[in-house]
């Protein structure tokens, strides 16, 4: 990986123009829209009907809850995790690295900061619309009741953005798709395991909490599992400025490692 | 009137290496331009220069009266790129690349529409305007690049080796349609290192080699300027015995790659009458073109 250079490192310029790349990328997603829909509707609910059933039939409740309920919560934040980190990372990697489609971008009247910015925003999109997958299946499965659970649309978009910026990084860095597997290994898979997904955070040693507490993907769950359960949130501004810094500081990194690669 | 592409003293470096070297070059509203030069002579990255993609480290570029790079994005509102490596969008169709790539200039939907059905006669792709990009032809694919390139109505044109791996009819499509666009006062700037398309194409060209414009000028002076008017070569078994001994001193200058002999003169009449006694070497006299003056300038050794 080279060194930024100085000027690498300046505020970003964006424009609305982003959003012409926002919907080219949707014009491809549509495309394929039915399939990637039953994508996102059908994954989750394996995993739900599976462990929530298989698994929640041998376990008590969890935390006042049932197991399968307790379960929806923490897929909707990892679901929402993987759309957007899969859409930045592989999806973002081809259209960047394969098919030379940001150079293309790159020759009419947009910056690399507007395509980065749009990589984001899109993959962040995909995360609102396997949020939202979910939540029909937590209502049609009669999980949750509550009006609260239409907050966790426009949480699934935060927690959309944050990821992609995060793994918007590691495209800049990335010399080919295998290296996205140490981001899954050091990143992903342990966040997945240490911040609630499966089972509560209060199972963990206290070392282990520490960890999982500076995570975004907790805070995500912890938006998300109080909503499922008809319950506001404590501290929603906590949760939703991590979320936040998370997004930002990493989209800005992303930025700044993006320009060096190809703005040589 | 002023120069749409107005460079001075272009320079910069990657590392510790200077790949532009103080380029000058003015463009004219309505010209074709070439810039020659073998592989790493900086053609390119003079390209992405003025396209404000990467920044110089001196010296200033003015495309269509704007400053580049700080007004980089407004510039090529102004110009058409149609780049080295095809990158088209291969998830879509010939006419939704160009609906797409129309929308990056901000234009709306309805002007794009309506220009598509030109762009795609003028690049003659129009039995095709449904078809997806993995199913065109090599020879497609630069055409409906060089009609994306349109979609914005540019002022200016960049190609970067527009023909390199293209069969013969696809290149000779391709020069046809430059001549129209200079016809309909386009102005056209083209990389190639194939002489015979900037010997065709060309208003003026200028070569460049190790980051420096080593020679400027119309195809012809070039010519009249940099090289004797005919060439002899030869080439067979014996050639550069013959070379070494006769063709030598015959020669203003004499090169020699191989097995193969290059006289150059401009009295070649020693020349033939010497190869008259010499019936087994195989001899091509010709008159000298752009590709000689190349040579000259930027030697004969391998660049990779």
């Amino acid at each position: 990986m080279n060194i930024p250079r100085r000027k690498d490192f300046r505020a970003p310029r964006i424009s609305w123009r982003f959003l012409h790349v926002w919907r080219r990328n949707f014009l491809v997603w549509r495309k394929l829209a039915v399939p990637a829909m039953l994508g996102n509707l059908a994954d989750p609910m394996l995993y739900m009907l599976g462990l929530g059933f298989g698994l929640g039939s041998l376990l008590p409740q969890v935390n006042g809850t049932s197991y399968i309920t307790f379960l929806a919560a923490g897929t909707v934040a990892y679901s929402t995790m993987n759309s957007a980190t899969f859409e930045a990372l592989y999806s973002a990697f081809s259209r960047m690295q394969i098919q030379r489609t940001w150079d293309a971008i790159l020759n009419a009247p947009l910056n690399l900061d507007d395509i980065v910015l749009a990589e984001a925003v899109w993959a962040g999109s995909k995360s609102f619309l396997s949020g939202t997958a979910i939540l029909i299946i937590i209502w049609v499965l009669g999980l949750s009741h509550s009006l609260l659970t239409l907050w966790i649309i426009p949480i699934s978009l935060l927690v959309g953005l944050t990821f992609a910026a995060m793994a918007l990084v590691m495209n800049a860095i990335s010399p080919n798709y295998d290296f996205f597997l140490y981001y899954f290994t050091l990143v992903v898979t342990p966040m997945t395991l240490l911040c609630g997904v499966f089972f509560p955070v209060e199972q963990l040693p206290a070392a282990l909490r520490v960890v999982a507490g500076v995570l975004p993907l907790f805070h995500a769950i912890a938006l998300v599992r109080p909503l499922v359960s008809g319950v506001v949130p404590a501290s929603p501004a906590l949760h939703v400025a991590v979320l936040i810094a998370y997004g930002a500081f990493g989209f800005y990194v992303a930025l700044v490692l993006t320009r060096r690669r190809l703005l040589v | 009137m002023s120069a749409i592409l107005d460079i001075r003293d272009l320079r910069k470096s990657f590392g510790e290496t200077e790949v532009v070297r103080g380029i000058s070059l003015q463009l004219e509203r309505g010209q074709c331009y070439g810039l020659l030069g073998p592989n790493g002579a900086g053609k390119t990255t003079t390209l992405r220069l003025c396209l404000g993609l990467t920044d110089p480290d001196g010296g200033t570029i003015r495309l269509a009266g704007l400053p580049v790079p700080q007004a980089a994005r407004e510039a090529r509102m102004r110009l058409g790129v149609v780049p080295q490596i095809d990158n088209l969008d291969p998830d879509f169709t010939v006419t939704e690349n160009l609906l797409v790539y129309g929308r990056y200039f901000g234009l709306r939907d309805a002007t794009i529409r309506d220009r598509i059905p030109g762009l795609l006669e003028f690049a003659g792709l129009s039995h095709k305007s449904d078809a997806r990009i993995p199913t065109l032809s090599g020879g497609m694919k630069r055409r409906l690049s060089l009609a994306r390139a349109l979609v914005n109505d540019p002022d200016i044109v960049f190609l970067d080796e527009p023909t390199t791996g293209l069969d013969p009819q696809a290149r000779h499509l391709i020069w046809e349609r430059l001549k129209q666009l200079v016809a309909q006062g386009k102005t056209i700037l083209l990389t190639t290192h194939f002489m015979d398309e900037a010997e065709r194409l060309c208003d003026r060209l200028s070569i460049m080699d190790q980051g420096r414009i080593v020679a400027s000028g119309t195809p012809r002076e070039l010519i009249a300027a940099h090289i004797e008017p005919d060439v002899i070569e030869v080439f067979g078994d014996g050639a550069s015995d013959w070379g070494e001994t006769v063709g030598r001193a015959l020669s203003q200058r004499f090169e020699r790659t191989g097995e193969t002999v290059f006289c150059y003169s401009t009295n070649v009449q020693p020349l033939l009458a010497s190869l008259d006694q010499r019936r087994e070497l195989r001899v091509l006299h010709r008159a000298a073109n752009l590709e000689d003056v190349f040579l000259k300038l930027t030697g004969r050794d391998l660049r990779d």
